[in-house]
């Protein structure tokens, strides 16, 4: 325990820029070095894609291998260029912060995206899962808008998330591509990347409305019916899908244009998580806590119960629809089936695991609960007894999830730090 | 008048139809039903409790049929299968009460709600690891016969399920209604806070509760395994969930308006598919539900609860 305290009193002095910058290095070293010595060297076969997870399940002779390249390639060069260069990162941090908050949160947040780009851009497999989890974590968010703001166990995210994905996808197979049912694309395919935000919005409010199916029966009811309610309109758009032939039925809808690069999503997910962090923390929001913890106190405290909940379905709808149309794009192909139970399943995993009631907690849940799924996959069938295994122990010891009811202050993660 | 016969025969052959179909529902949704009353939480794991039941349902009935294929009558056997397959089920049950549901006492709802269907997905891995992706198919252990009655087609089979599912909830009815451990499960759905305090244990109520619903989940499985006798993990994850609406639009804690609502459900299903293209058949039934609910949405026989009791 010695040991450890005292590496985090050592470590305890670096900003967040200053671990930005050790990541940086880290990410550079497996650029330019990862495949043709590191990795060469410990006879891995290539550079290992998740922190070598896979590559320790698959075959343990490389658990020494893949961990000396853990220590070489990530947490060598991350705590010691970020102890080294502490001396200035801590004043450009003090600098910063003379900075409007937003500005300094733009400039890391602009250096992180460069970062995860460039450790992403190995490999396509690693492009994969950062989008992949990056959408789930708009849609944990949003989701945390119903289910822990304000408190209703709704299970229509699939729903909601199939509609946004389905009118989108619609949306730019009639625009910008040559498709069998829907024609010769109407505008060239170049204006595609810059009408594409419009084709996610109209999905978002197509989802939205759809919202009111749920939102409006939520007047009269809580909980239970309400989660029923939910769960039936799930199915009612999933089964209302497979039985519209234009857009593929059962069998899927494929071909979208590939407009969702790693930027587009990163920036629709920064947009939520300031979207959302800024309407819990407003009035409305503090209205949704005030429903969910007492409907009728508050309703005598002149909040507008009915008006706070139809807000909060379609605010959270909008969201899931609008990741719905990016993991289309992302996919380029989508069927009936990827909306329905196991979607539920996974999407409550992550927003539970997580935490209610917090961004911060979403995103942990949503990057834990993804990693953790492809980490995994070597085990195959195992995982699925592993994964929910730890949502049970999770559940058990914090029924709330492991961050909830919490929020992290921007303005001093990205302080500079003092020595004591 | 000839095609009005047709039409009465068209129906009762529908009604016989739907009267299975919603057996098993009706059955199965009495378990969430029951759970409900007593600790007013939902079972999520109960669907998979029901593929469990039918699993062990067929290792009993292949390992009977083995033993005793010769020496006893085919009832015999049969019957035997029910009670051993009832009581080794109903350990399930109280393991997922012990596991799962009792460290979650004081938690919120939808924590327990979270930990049931890890649990559902943890039997449903379990099972395919353990048995293979391969298709298992339950032997029959009543032999098949058909009737014809004024042109209705039926077998025996359809009648034994139609009739066993009817007796199981008599007796269940019997039980909750004139024992002293019904009553004791009455009182707990009725109060939930107050019971406790009278001397009656929610940690023996609650594992008892769970053992009879998975007691009635396995002979589901088992007559199910007669119908349909093709086995699959996952098999128990549309039959849940389906039991579970039915269990919610009977009233949750009403064990009458679970079994209502489960015929019904099996009812809107089957006619729905035989008006109507069967792909049609999810979308129908559950707009339907959806109208129920949002014009009453207590379900059929649900009480007035105060929804601050428990969050």
């Amino acid at each position: 325990m010695k040991i450890v305290q005292s590496i985090k009193k050592f470590l305890s002095n670096i900003p967040v820029a200053g671990w930005l910058l050790g990541i940086l290095a880290a990410v550079l070293i497996e650029y330019f070095w990862g495949y043709d010595y590191i990795s060469d060297y410990l006879g891995l076969p290539k550079i290992p894609v998740l922190f070598g997870a896979i590559l320790m399940l698959k075959d343990p002779v490389m658990i020494p291998g893949v961990l000396a390249y853990d220590l070489v390639v990530y947490v060598l060069p991350v705590c010691i260029v970020g102890k080294a260069s502490a001396f200035f990162t801590n004043p450009l941090a003090g600098a910063m912060e003379k900075l409007p908050l937003w500005i300094s949160v733009l400039i890391h947040l602009c250096c992180f995206y460069g970062i995860l780009s460039l450790w992403a851009g190995i490999n396509d497999y690693r492009v994969l899962v950062v989008k992949l989890t990056l959408i789930s974590i708009i849609l944990t968010i949003s989701i945390n808008v119903i289910n822990g703001y304000q408190g209703e166990f709704s299970c229509s995210h699939p729903g909601f998330m199939a509609v946004g994905a389905y009118v989108s996808s619609v949306i730019t197979l009639f625009l910008f591509t040559n498709d069998k049912i829907f024609g010769a694309a109407l505008l060239p395919p170049a204006l595609g990347p810059w009408l594409f935000p419009f084709a996610l919005v109209i999905g978002g409010i197509a989802a939205a409305v759809a919202s009111l199916l749920v939102a409006i029966p939520s007047f009269r009811t809580r909980g239970d019916y309400l989660a029923i309610i939910s769960l039936a309109f799930m199915f009612i758009v999933k089964s209302a899908v497979e039985n519209i032939n234009v857009i593929g039925g059962a069998r899927g809808m494929g071909g979208q244009p590939d407009l969702a690069p790693l930027h587009v999503i990163f920036i629709w997910t920064m947009l939520c998580i300031w979207v959302v962090h800024n309407f819990v923390t407003s009035i409305m929001g503090k209205a949704l806590n005030a429903v969910r913890d007492d409907e009728a106190a508050s309703e005598s405290m002149t909040v507008k119960t009915r008006k706070t909940k139809m807000t909060a379905f379609m605010f959270g709808a909008f969201w899931a629809g609008i990741a719905g149309g990016l993991f289309a794009h992302v996919l380029t192909y989508i069927n009936p089936g990827m909306f329905s139970i196991n979607r539920l399943a996974e999407i409550l995993a992550m927003v539970y695991f997580g935490g209610l009631n917090s961004i911060v907690g979403s995103i942990v849940g949503a990057v834990s609960i993804n990693i953790l799924g492809e980490a995994l996959r070597p085990l195959e069938l195992f995982k699925w007894i592993i994964i929910p295994l730890i949502l049970i122990f999770v559940m058990i010891f914090r029924p709330y999830g492991l961050i909830s009811f919490k929020e992290i202050n921007a303005g001093k993660l990205l302080a500079a730090k003092k020595n004591k | 008048m000839e095609s009005f016969t047709d039409l009465i025969q068209f129906f009762i052959q529908n009604f016989i139809n739907a009267l299975q179909r919603g057996s098993f529902y009706a059955v199965i949704s009495i378990g969430y039903s029951m759970v409900y009353g007593v600790l007013m939480l939902f079972n999520f794991a109960h669907g998979d409790i029901f593929m469990l039941g039918t699993y062990i349902g067929f290792g009993i009935a292949t390992l009977f049929l083995a033993l005793f294929a010769g020496v006893l009558p085919g009832p015999v056997i049969f019957v035997a299968t029910v009670v051993v397959t009832m009581f080794l089920a109903s350990w399930i049950g109280v393991f997922v009460e012990v596991a799962g549901y009792r460290p979650l006492r004081q938690a919120p709802r939808a924590s327990a709600a979270i930990t049931g269907l890890m649990i559902g997905i943890i039997f449903e891995t379990g099972i395919l690891i353990l048995l293979g992706a391969k298709r298992l198919s339950f032997p029959p252990l009543i032999e098949s016969v058909s009737y014809n009655v004024g042109g209705v087609y039926f077998t025996n089979v359809k009648l034994m399920i139609i009739i066993i599912s009817l007796l199981l909830m008599l007796g269940l009815h019997t039980f909750i209604q004139k024992t002293k451990w019904g009553m004791a499960m009455r009182a707990m759905s009725y109060d939930f806070l107050a019971v406790p305090l009278m001397g009656v244990s929610i940690n023996i109520m609650a594992p008892l509760t769970f053992a009879i619903g998975a007691g009635l989940a396995a002979v589901a499985g088992i007559l199910y395994g007669q119908a349909y006798p093709i086995l699959d993990p996952y098999m128990g994850v549309m039959i849940g969930w389906k039991a579970f609406v039915a269990a919610i639009l009977g009233g949750r804690g009403s064990i009458k308006g679970a079994a209502l609502a489960g015929y019904l459900l099996g009812f809107i299903e089957i006619f729905v598919a035989t008006i109507f293209p069967s792909t049609l058949r999810d979308l129908i039934a559950y707009s339907i539900i959806l109208l129920i609910l949002t014009f009453r949405p207590r379900g059929f026989f649900g009480m007035e609860y105060s929804t601050k009791l428990r969050l």
